[in-house]
């Protein structure tokens, strides 16, 4: 299980698990779950686009999540949120299968690029993936304090000359690099259960931004470890225990949250001392 | 084999007169004016993303269904309504709890749709499967399955229109339909299972792609262009129907675009269609729409 192949599967299954933690709590706090499983399944037709003109795959996902991002925001601003990442993600599909119907030799790469295939990650895909990973945490970095405040508090961010559109296409474009960066290694299944699930998991247990943030990146983690460990030993898919470990762990917080706050079970209502959940309601 | 099952990558001279592309254009009309019907309800409850998921949790019922030798049409219902069913059950009616609940369900489901396409791939040592059950196959379709499809379509025209008042009433303002005396409660598990049987039809016919392009599209239009529900209902199924058939008549043509007569995909021209459609409705209707969204949203 840890032999030198398998080396390559435990680091690139880390850097994406880290990242996808970070960025996972606020595409849960702002509501972007559509858009983080758009980006990565629209930008898969990249990928075909990338392979039919002999391009390196990355440039593939890179170019369409990059629009992709672009117009969810840009048509977003015209729409509603949800119908803009509709259309978008069907634009790009529409032309993956442009792209997958003037290509043969592709039918095996498609499993592995939407399912994951990290067990063949190989030492060369190491490098960018880290690199990549890296500028989104950086660029978290510097967005956090208006990306947060942006997200739970719309209105107050807007009156301190925060745009909100602004900081959807930032938050859009953060999301695209993680696309970018995981869609090789991981797969469009498994990143957009690692930007969801624990982030999801990790808002039951707690409200202090950071915590949470912390927390996150831990189970999102715990998870990938867990599914690479149990992929290897029964030889089944990883994306598989990815998604069922990712719902097992949000029933346990959300179990968790209602028997520590009696019959008030929703996340988004339970927490009625908490500032972040003010701010959360205030926005809604 | 690929080619074929993408969605008519070739498509033959004589594709009017061939029996499989009569049953393809028969049930992508069907497929299309029940998306338009449902979608306008499902963008105005902002339920895109779940409309969307539902299209590809359907593939985990579509595999299992293949493993089992079922018709994955079943398979795309049976998972489909479970999956409806629990997305209500954990989802919050607040938008973001139900982003994220819809989004947990769909990670879900398609893990196990990765579970059993595996199974799928080993115990037929093919590729084919994987790419029929995501990407549709709307020319492969035995005629047999037409009735079926026809009576499940008109089961969920029928659930939408018997809940069409409590429907428009919840979806514009939650408060006023409660003090009526609606069950926001049963109305949106209503609305989840039509919404469950037209994505599961459209998916399992058109494909998971055309399934939401025709779902939210056509809608996402008809709103821009008239603000009564009943008049955007019949203007989404216009457009849909419309839609895709402009799309299989490009593909028809597209055959005699390149010099290799391989043809375009269905899929790409109706996705095409429709988001032109989308965007020149949109541009025409600018500050009217504008105005409109900012009066529906502080409804909502």
């Amino acid at each position: 299980m840890f032999s030198q192949f398998m080396i390559n599967a435990w680091e690139a299954s880390t850097i994406v698990a880290v990242v996808a933690g970070v960025v996972g709590f606020f595409t849960v706090l702002r509501g972007s779950s559509f858009a983080a499983h758009a980006l990565p399944n629209g930008a898969f037709a990249g990928a075909a686009g990338a392979s039919l003109i002999g391009v390196n795959t990355i440039l593939g996902l890179g170019v369409f999540s990059l629009f992709g991002a672009i117009g969810i925001a840009s048509l977003g601003r015209r729409a509603r949120h949800d119908v803009a990442t509709a259309l978008a993600i069907v634009v790009m599909l529409g032309l993956g299968s442009l792209f997958l119907s003037m290509t043969t030799e592709y039918a095996p790469e498609i499993f592995s690029l939407l399912f994951g295939e990290v067990l063949g990650v190989s030492s060369s895909e190491l490098l960018p993936t880290a690199a990549i990973g890296a500028i989104c945490i950086v660029a978290i970095i510097f967005l956090y304090r208006p990306l947060l405040l942006s997200s739970v508090m719309p209105d107050v961010a807007e009156s301190r000359g925060i745009k909100g559109h602004r900081m959807e296409l930032a938050f859009l474009l953060v999301v695209a690099l993680v696309t970018t960066m995981a869609v090789p290694v991981v797969g469009t299944l498994l990143i957009f259960s690692l930007l969801i699930s624990p982030a999801a998991a990790a808002r039951s247990f707690t409200n202090t931004p950071l915590t949470a943030m912390g927390l996150s990146v831990v189970i999102a983690l715990v998870t990938v470890w867990s599914a690479i460990a149990l992929s290897y030993t029964s030889n089944l898919p990883i994306g598989f225990f990815v998604g069922a470990i990712g719902a097992v762990t949000y029933a346990i917080s959300r179990g968790w949250a209602a028997r520590r706050h009696g019959r008030r079970t929703s996340p988004v209502t339970r927490h009625r001392g908490s500032a972040v959940h003010a701010l959360v309601e205030a926005s809604d | 084999m690929i080619r074929a099952s993408i969605g008519s990558a070739i498509i033959e001279p004589g594709f009017f007169s061939s029996s499989p592309v009569q049953v393809a254009l028969i049930v992508g009309s069907v497929a299309a004016f029940v998306s338009g019907v449902v979608g306008v309800f499902t963008v105005v409850r902002g339920q895109s993303f779940a409309g969307h998921s539902l299209a590809d949790t359907g593939t985990a019922g579509g595999s299992a269904a293949f493993l089992l030798g079922v018709s994955p049409l079943y398979g795309f219902i049976v998972m489909n309504l479970i999956v409806a069913g629990v997305m209500e059950l954990i989802g919050i009616r607040r938008p973001r709890g139900r982003d994220v609940a819809t989004g947990i369900v769909l990670g879900a489901a398609l893990g196990l749709a990765a579970l059993f396409l595996y199974f799928d791939t080993t115990s037929t040592s093919t590729t084919g499967a994987t790419i029929n059950v995501l990407f549709g196959s709307i020319f492969t379709l035995p005629s047999s399955m037409v009735p079926v499809i026809v009576v499940l379509s008109a089961l969920a025209i029928g659930v939408t229109l018997f809940l069409y008042r409590p429907l428009i009433l919840s979806s514009l303002s939650s408060d006023l339909a409660a003090a009526r005396g609606v069950s926001l409660r049963l109305v949106g598990i209503g609305f989840l299972v039509a919404l469950a049987l037209a994505v599961s039809l459209s998916a399992i016919t058109i494909g998971a792609i055309l399934s939401t392009a025709l779902l939210i599209g056509p809608a996402a239009t008809a709103l821009r262009l008239t603000k009564r529900t009943g008049a955007a209902v019949v203007t989404a199924a216009v457009i849909g129907v419309g839609a895709t058939w402009l799309g299989v008549l490009l593909a028809y043509d597209s055959y005699y675009w390149t010099p290799s007569h391989r043809g375009w995909p269905v899929s790409f021209f109706v996705v095409t269609v429709v988001f032109v459609f989308y965007l020149v409705v949109d541009f025409a209707a600018g500050h009217h729409a504008t105005a409109r969204r900012s009066v529906s949203r502080g409804a909502l």
